[in-house]
């Protein structure tokens, strides 16, 4: 049985789409049949993370209104086996999706794959209630700032009210917080809140901390999700994130100012 | 919302029984939602003077539930909801059993024979079970816990709301809103194992978050009402 994991945040802007691609890219590197989809209806992003925007045919609104279906519609991966893409429609709005047309093709994509990622869109109206009412677990992004932090508290609430499990009265979503564009010099100087911090405020079990990084928005541009740049610190901050994700204990990483040099230590510098 | 039932409805009867069980506590049932059961009533009551009477004793008396053909024709007719005696009845009758949840009051003469006819039932009583949050309350999120005390075992976010008629208890960090004794009762409190609270309230009087920053911003605290107005105090 395939599991359902929602990427959501409420706010915008915060990494959803970003640990989105690297999740599903982490998952399928982990030998795991996985299946993005963009639930970013008219403000599709998804695509170009992953740089296949060139080979977006049909998309998911299509496939839900019967006009083409899965196999026409799925955009394998070349870089990574077992990872496909549902891209997002880009001519249409939000309310194009329904709660059944959604229902539908999850179904459909669960027969197949192990993992389905929604990436879903920023806010609290219907496009985001779509993307996570049938989840099996949430990756809650969040920045380490305030007004991140009230969002995912606010869709964390809707996770327990608004979703599938919670209607039909089975056992809750399985809530992550995933902490992004961490900068612990910043968290050390006072000017970002902690883990602990926001740990605290949402009372919620940490999955990963991904360190404020060049690499995510090299990644972005050049079409080629963080996690795949194995040798910088995001890049293996989603691959720690993955491990706990499927169930390993991996100790934090990237949550201390990196050590100082010899000679700076001497001088204070 | 409270059920009425009661066997004997001529407006003397009523009025009588009303005013003895309302003088107990004016404010709980003051401009209450009142639904009238008639299933121990077999004759079409004169809805149009008991919904008078309902008003002047500063109740609304919304609807009827249990009634047959004629009797919601004739509730129809004054402008009354019919509605279905669902679940929910049938739950609130058999917890009457329970030592308190619905009080009875008998006729106001003591030795007199009708008693047993002239009961008067409501199913919201004084004494009820406190509602209890298992879990830390959502921004966004608002608990109101109606004619009781509020329990919250986790923390009150910022941008939620947790009000309660009695006294509110939270065991997490108070982030959000609290507004106890909501219908007016000056002597409900409000505690919290942490106070960062944007607002707390006990019957209507009011402290933002500004004026809680200094002493107790952080600590356990006891939200009361004295001399008419809001002090604190640290738990201990």
């Amino acid at each position: 049985m395939a599991k359902i994991i929602v990427v959501t945040s409420g706010k915008g802007g915060v990494g959803k789409t970003t640990s989105s691609a690297a999740i599903g890219t982490g998952l399928a590197l982990a030998g795991h049949k996985t299946v993005i989809v963009d639930f970013d209806i008219g403000l599709r992003n998804l695509d170009l993370i992953m740089g296949c925007e060139r080979r977006v045919v049909y998309d998911f609104v299509n496939v839900i209104n019967g006009e083409a279906n899965l196999k026409q519609t799925l955009i394998k991966d070349k870089r990574t086996d077992n990872l496909f893409i549902l891209p997002a429609s880009q001519t249409r709005d939000k309310d194009a999706l329904t709660k059944e047309g959604v229902e539908k093709v999850l179904n459909e994509l669960a027969k197949e794959f192990d993992f389905i990622i929604c990436d879903s869109p920023a806010g609290i109206e219907s496009g985001a209630m779509m993307a996570l009412y049938f989840a099996d677990e949430a990756v809650v992004v969040t920045n380490p700032e305030v007004s991140s932090v009230r969002d995912s508290d606010r869709i964390l609430g809707m996770l327990s009210s608004k979703s599938r499990r919670a209607e039909q009265g089975l056992e809750g979503i399985k809530e992550h917080l995933l902490l992004t564009r961490y900068n612990p010099e910043r968290v050390e100087k006072g000017e970002m809140l902690s883990v602990e911090d926001v740990k605290e405020i949402l009372a919620i079990e940490l999955v990963g901390v991904i360190p404020e990084s060049q690499a995510v928005l090299n990644a972005s541009n050049s079409g080629q999700p963080v996690i795949l740049d194995k040798d910088s610190d995001a890049g293996q901050a989603y691959l720690d994130t993955i491990k706990r994700l499927l169930g390993e204990q991996v100790p934090f990483r990237f949550l201390n100012v990196e050590k100082k040099g010899f000679i700076k230590r001497i001088f204070g510098g | 919302m409270s059920v009425l039932h009661c066997a004997d409805l001529s407006t003397a009867t009523l009025q009588k029984l009303l005013s003895a069980k309302l003088a107990q506590a004016p404010a709980f049932f003051l401009q209450a939602p009142i639904v009238l059961n008639l299933s121990d009533v077999s004759q079409t009551p004169d809805f149009a003077a008991l919904k008078n009477l309902f008003t002047e004793l500063k109740l609304v008396l919304v609807g009827v539930t249990a009634a047959n053909a004629e009797q919601k024709a004739a509730a129809h007719g004054a402008g009354l909801a019919v509605l279905q005696a669902g679940k929910a009845s049938v739950k609130s009758q058999t917890t009457a059993s329970t030592p308190q949840p619905a009080e009875s009051i008998a006729a106001t003469d003591p030795n007199s024979a009708k008693a047993a006819n002239n009961t008067v039932t409501t199913q919201v009583a004084v004494p009820m079970d406190s509602k209890v949050v298992e879990q830390t309350v959502r921004s966004g999120q608002q608990i109101y816990a109606k004619g009781t005390d509020l329990i919250v075992k986790g923390a009150v976010g910022a941008g939620a709301e947790v009000i309660a008629d009695g006294n509110i208890h939270i065991y997490g960090s108070l982030r959000g809103k609290a507004i106890a004794g909501a219908s007016g009762d000056t002597s409900k409190r409000i505690y919290c194992y942490n106070l960062q609270a944007e607002l707390v309230s006990i019957a209507g009087n009011y402290w933002l978050s500004d004026s809680l920053q200094d002493k107790f911003w952080g600590k356990s605290a006891c939200i009361k009402m004295q001399d008419d107005s809001l002090v604190i105090s640290e738990l201990v």
